[in-house]
């Protein structure tokens, strides 16, 4: 592959006190790609998307576009084009769904294509258009979920970085969601899709990174993942 | 029946002072859920300010409320970012603690300078009218009148803007709103540049109504802010506007039937019973839904 890195993680270790969530974990993500990373509860996951947004601190290095993330705000980092559609979502209760919205355009000031984005998101998901006014703390576990997606679009971000959308949806729901999910990065969005949903998350990736107990211990394709017995064995249920 | 219609003149004077004050609790705790005790003691700084300016400056009312405004919203800025922002994720009650510090330092430090109540010289010539019996100044138009219209400039903040948005999602859950690519630590900065600002604004409006100012008035004033902002249901904007009013008409309503020591103890006790009925105030939810 001679596509340009787009994201890339150099030995990345990330501390609470005395805790150790990852270890030297190390990946690269192209221009374009869907990568995901999976493992299972506390593996780090959540810990290695923190540090990319920056919201947690860590030794190592990230660089995106070739620039070193270290010491950038977290509200710079969107700016610059990476987004993130936190575990659990994240929806603000109290702010109306187009709020919600609105909020995560902060950084931006294209005004006519921010108005062509809101067209696209709506959509992409007719049931936020439905419910525009309403509270995120009324919509559905789904709709919500949409809504995390939505406003990481909104953003405009070129990187989307994924925690465990798949979390606490129906089946269906989730064939949706990782539908959309295809459908977005075909438009051209880059995205590292964290899950513990082994099954969906390697049929739509490029590549995989398998992370247990804060260091990665597996990489490849989806599909070298989907058949590697290892993985079948733990993530894939046998 | 006038002297009914006088006393709500009075309660809607005082009460637009207190929910000045309230909204900046409120907000602050809204945003962080603290309590800025420091609050009642910004409040009085505003009245020294005021004094400071007319008295030095000698400049009109509206230079001299926008100044104290300024000057106690920096202020508020400065005792956030060196005082509470190193404690974010300390135990609530060190927060606390510190707050009280800087209310006492507060207090101290215009001690110091000023170890005498001063007079802040008038500086709206005030004339009184007489409708139907009931007296009317002007100075009390101005109070009421220029509360309210701050009160409604905030709410437009909160409920309109962009900024008033990105405040309410910080008080549902902070930790998220950085993702959205809001500068949080400037929101929060905002926040109480506001807070604290309308909160000098009372201030100076206080220390026009009640020309003697001294170091200790903040305390009372402020405890009753604080106790309007709960009875409103704390975190919640209209709620400290409706607790201010409610609680400034408890007092002229005491004061004007009872003997005034009773003041005090009754409107405490009445709150108390409020809050027994509806614990989390009037506009209050048990969900952290805030500001
Ligand atoms: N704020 C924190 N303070 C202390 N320890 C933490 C904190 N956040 C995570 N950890 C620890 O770090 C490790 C990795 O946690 P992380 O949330 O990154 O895992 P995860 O793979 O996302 O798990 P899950 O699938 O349950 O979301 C765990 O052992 C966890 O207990
Ligand atoms: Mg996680």
């Amino acid at each position: 592959m001679n596509r340009e890195i787009l994201l890339s993680a150099k030995n990345l270790t990330v501390s609470y006190h005395s805790i150790t969530a990852i270890q030297n974990v190390s990946f690269d993500i192209y221009e374009g790609e869907i990568v995901t990373l999976i493992g299972a509860n506390g593996a780090g996951k959540s810990s290695t998307l923190k540090a990319i947004s920056g919201l947690v601190t860590y030794t190592g290095n990230i660089s995106f576009r070739g620039k070193e993330l270290k010491n950038i705000p977290a509200d710079i980092i969107v700016a610059m084009g990476i987004a993130q559609v936190p575990e659990g979502r994240g929806i603000f209760g109290n702010l109306t769904v187009m709020e919600n919205l609105k909020l995560s355009t902060w950084q931006r000031k294209d005004k006519d294509k921010i108005t062509l984005d809101y067209e696209r998101v709506f959509s992409l998901f007719p049931r936020l258009s439905e419910r525009k006014r309403q509270l995120g703390g009324m919509l559905s576990g789904g709709e919500q979920q949409m809504l995390a997606v939505a406003r990481a679009l909104m953003s405009d971000a070129h990187v989307l970085l994924l925690d465990e959308p798949s979390m606490g949806l129906s089946p269906v729901l989730v064939r949706d969601i990782f539908q959309i999910l295809r459908e977005i990065n075909q438009a051209g969005k880059t995205i590292l899709l964290v899950e513990q949903n082994a099954n969906m998350s390697l049929h739509i990736a490029s590549r995989g990174y398998v992370l247990e107990t804060g260091r990665i211990v597996l990489a490849g394709t989806g599909k070298e993942l989907m058949g590697n017995p290892r993985i079948k064995e733990a993530y894939l249920g046998g | 029946m006038i002297y009914i219609l006088q006393q709500a003149l009075n309660a809607l004077q005082l009460g637009s002072i207190y929910a000045l004050i309230a909204l900046g609790y409120t907000m602050v705790y809204g945003i962080l859920t603290m309590i800025n005790f420091a609050h009642g003691d910004l409040f009085m700084v505003g009245a020294f300010f005021c004094f400071l300016i007319a008295v030095y400056l000698k400049l009109s009312f509206v230079p001299t409320l926008l100044l104290s405004m300024l000057g106690v919203a920096s202020l508020g800025v400065i005792i956030e970012r060196f005082a509470y922002k190193p404690l974010r994720n300390a135990p609530r009650v060190s927060a606390i603690i510190t707050a009280l510090g800087v209310g006492l330092f507060l207090e101290n430090f215009t001690l110091a300078l000023s170890p005498y109540p001063q007079h802040i010289p008038t500086l709206i010539n005030s004339t009184t009218w007489n409708l139907g019996g009931v007296s009317v100044s002007s100075l009390q138009i101005i109070i009421i009148v220029l509360s309210l219209a701050l009160m409604f400039i905030l709410d437009f903040i909160v409920q309109r803007t962009k900024v008033g948005m990105a405040m309410r999602a910080i008080s549902w859950d902070k930790t998220i709103v950085p993702l959205m690519g809001v500068p949080v630590n400037k929101i929060i900065s905002l926040t109480f540049a506001i807070g604290t600002g309308l909160g000098g604004a009372a201030g100076v409006m206080y220390g026009l109504a009640y020309p003697v100012i001294d170091p200790y008035m903040g305390i009372m004033v402020g405890w009753k802010a604080f106790i309007s902002a709960v009875v409103g249901g704390i975190g919640n904007i209209r709620g400290a506007m409706i607790g201010g009013f409610i609680l400034g008409s408890v007092e002229i309503m005491v004061a004007a039937f009872l003997p005034s020591t009773y003041r005090d103890v009754v409107s405490f006790a009445l709150l108390l019973i409020l809050l027994i009925f509806r614990p989390y105030g009037i506009l209050g939810k048990p969900h952290p839904q805030k500001v």
